[in-house]
């Protein structure tokens, strides 16, 4: 029995802050002092703070210790660990008030998140099956196969009003309730997971994967149970390395353990898991898409009808559900229905997890009951913005989504009032903007992406939104005219109508709203010709203002383009010559700025 | 794994485990002074048979049992401290893994506190 556990985040963003070099150095340090049959260390997955990372807790004193180095582990071992002092310097500052270390759950960050897709995250360790059994894994499974039949299981899921947690939104127990009834000629059918994050900014299901992967086995085999499959596909983004091999290695333990398999718990019901790599293009994302990657066939979208609760996977009817979606399975069959809909809004039962990104000081997870407002998500959990900088918008949704203003800020978060507002719940990435970002800039970056990773199976998809992006590159470039504002916007609804899949029906949407809430910028760019945020280089000039030059010559001497000399003119109170910059040789990098210690150089 | 049966016996063999990775303000405490001077008196074994104690008690789920610094008896080291929400501190001195043994029958069990071996005054 250890006396104290230490649990060091092996996510991939705690990862790539060198958590392993972490974790070797705690058990050399550990054993150094004689201590390894006390404290046990635990690589977990993601504990949400990835700003903050490397991260370790040390339980039973729930002690948060934040960014901290291979040279900072023995101080710990020796001081906390050994002598029960908390090294108070390395704790994540929030939560050390007055000298004294108070909960983590009570801190900004965690006191308004509900984590139930996310419970296990950094708190298992997820290479451990017995683990996840001692927070009641597999218990849900167990209930449904010997108390519960498939209808009670589709009935319960859809009086839970749990809705896709990947993108539109539609009632997972209606999914589940179509494949199931659709089609009753007793032959095979399909479970499939989509693991394929690719949006920007979102890695809510690289997270579930990493940190809690039973959950997702336990969450498929219900819903084989629920449907009579008995094969499930987990389709997964191969750039998520740690995320493939963890579900192997629960896959594998779960076999071990007899909970996949043949006749589970001796019901007779069989099920089991493939794992499928997606080899990197956005489109595979969408559902039919996926499947015919899974096919082996080169992933493109078809049409819809038949959906796939009728025709999927391999022609034969097939449920498709997000990760976090999944997530929330084993926990609506533990807990009940009225468990799960007293959170959240009258139509979006249940919690979120959100990706923060962009311009916040709290980079990370989160999970937030629906209903929550972006203003408490961005100004409390995400600790506002960085330098003091005002809010400008939101982009939710990805590419797919679109941004939400600051007039919007205190509207309740869900599918329904998103899409009311011009957005998406999407996936969940929540990207910050703040008052240096250009909207048309932001607009274009996503439709870049979208230009990128269309497939080129559609028409409107493929050459419409290679012609939106023009249109925009000629607005941030200052050629655009007002009859160009009304070609992008007509052509965003065309695209918008015309598309075969999601990708192109959704693509037109970071224009469309900025359009919408941000008009006044585009306008700005074609009539003023500047851009207000000062981010289209083709719309600046850099000026200096010769009553704040000093002449000093820093800048000339880094500007690379030989832009900047000497003038004949000296400021009052000065001795050297001011200087100029020929705007003809400018190439607007902005060197000169960050080196002008006197402000004197403007960007306009 | 066959039966339900087995599934929950490996639950209750880990819950207290991972049971014990949350903070839990609610139940009882058993604070070990772990100072240099309460390692030096024999603190740490004192400490382990807590742990294992209230583990084989099946309390880990109700009990936590961690350490502190100095309390600032020296000369009465190793000692525990006892709290539970609504009562008074009860503060053991100069204690030994058998006596740990018996503050665990005694108090966390059964709530009696062991007189003997509290703090003078």
């Amino acid at each position: 029995m250890y006396r104290s556990h230490i649990l060091v985040c092996g996510g991939t963003g705690c990862t790539s802050s060198g958590s392993q070099a972490i974790i070797d150095k705690f058990n050399y340090e550990l054993a150094k002092n004689g201590l390894e049959n006390e404290v046990q260390v635990v690589k977990t997955g993601c504990h949400g703070l990835c700003a903050l990372g490397p991260i370790a807790i040390v339980y039973p004193e729930g002690t948060f210790y934040s960014m901290i180095k291979v040279d900072d582990v023995e101080e710990i071992v020796t001081e906390h660990l050994l002598k029960g002092r908390v090294v108070t310097r390395l704790v994540y500052d929030e939560t050390v008030k007055d000298d004294k270390i108070t909960s983590i759950a009570d801190t900004d960050f965690y006191r308004k998140q509900k984590r139930i897709a996310l419970r296990n995250c950094g708190v298992i360790n997820p290479e451990d099956i017995e683990e996840y059994i001692g927070t009641r894994g597999y218990e849900a499974l167990g209930k449904v196969l010997t108390e519960m039949t498939p209808d009670e299981v589709v009935d319960t899921i859809l009086a839970s009003g749990l809705r896709g947690r990947g993108g539109a939104g539609f009632p997972t127990g209606r999914k589940w309730q179509l494949a199931k009834d659709l089609v009753k000629d007793g032959g095979q059918k399909y479970v499939c997971c989509n693991a394929d994050e690719g949006d920007p900014g979102a890695f809510m299901d690289r997270s579930v994967l990493e940190g809690d992967p039973h959950a997702l086995i336990e969450a498929m085999a219900i819903a084989g149970y629920a449907i009579g499959a008995s094969q499930g596909y987990v389709y997964v983004r191969a750039e998520y390395p740690i995320a493939v091999r963890r579900l192997e290695i629960a896959i594998e333990q779960a076999h071990e353990y007899g909970l996949l398999g043949k006749d589970i718990f001796g019901t007779g019901f069989d099920f089991d898991i493939g794992i499928r790599l997606g080899a990197g293009a956005f489109v595979c994302g969408e559902e039919t898409a996926l499947m015919t990657s899974i096919e082996g066939n080169r992933g493109e979208p078809r049409p819809r009808p038949p959906f796939p609760a009728v025709k999927g996977l391999f022609e034969r009817p097939t449920v498709l559900n997000n990760v976090e979606t999944y997530a929330n399975i084993p926990q609506i069959i533990l807990n009940g229905v009225e468990w799960f809909t007293s959170m959240g809004t009258e139509k979006s039962k249940g919690t979120k997890v959100f990706a923060l990104g962009g311009k916040i000081n709290n980079t990370g997870l989160v999970e937030v009951p629906m209903g929550t407002t972006l203003r408490e998500i961005v100004e409390e959990i995400g600790g506002g913005i960085p330098n003091g900088k005002k809010f400008k918008a939101a982009q939710t949704g990805g590419p797919s989504g679109g941004c939400i203003s600051a007039e919007n800020l205190d509207v309740p978060i869900d599918y329904d009032n998103l899409l009311a507002i011009g957005s998406m719940m999407g996936s969940g990435g929540l990207i910050v903007m703040d008052e240096d970002n250009c909207m048309v800039d932001i607009a274009k970056f996503f439709l870049q992406f979208t230009v990128d990773e269309s497939c080129g199976k559609c028409t409107p998809c493929r050459i419409g939104t290679r012609r939106l992006l023009e249109l925009l590159d000629k607005v941030t470039k200052g050629q655009a005219t007002l009859e160009d504002i009304d070609k992008i916007e007509a052509l965003c609804y065309y695209i918008k109508d015309n598309s075969l899949c999601g990708l192109g029906q959704t693509a037109p949407n970071p224009v469309l709203s900025t359009l919408r809430y941000f008009r006044d910028e585009y306008i700005a760019h074609v009539v003023d010709k500047k851009c207000p945020a000062g981010v289209c280089k083709d719309l600046l000039s850099f000026t200096i203002d010769k009553d704040k030059c000093i002449g000093c010559g820093m800048c000339a001497k880094q500007c690379p383009a030989g832009a900047i000399s000497k003038t004949d003119y000296i400021a009052p109170g000065k001795k050297l010559p001011a200087l100029t910059i020929d705007t003809a040789k400018c190439v607007k990098c902005g060197a000169c700025i960050e080196k002008c210690k006197f402000g004197a150089i403007e960007k306009k | 794994m066959k039966s339900l049966e087995e599934l929950k016996a490996i639950r209750e063999k880990m819950q207290g485990k991972v049971g014990f990775r949350k903070e839990d303000a609610e139940g009882m405490r058993v604070v070990v002074g772990m100072a240099t001077c309460g390692i030096a008196a024999g603190a740490r074994p004192v400490l382990n048979a807590f742990v294992d104690g209230v583990a084989e008690a099946g309390l880990g789920d109700k009990i936590t049992v961690t350490q502190t610094g100095c309390i600032g008896l020296c000369q009465y080291e190793p000692i525990v401290e006892i709290t539970e929400p609504g009562k008074d501190k009860v503060t053991y001195v100069k204690m030994t893994p058998d006596k740990a043994k018996e503050v665990i029958e005694k108090h966390l069990k059964n709530g009696q506190v062991v007189a003997e071996y509290t703090s003078v005054k």
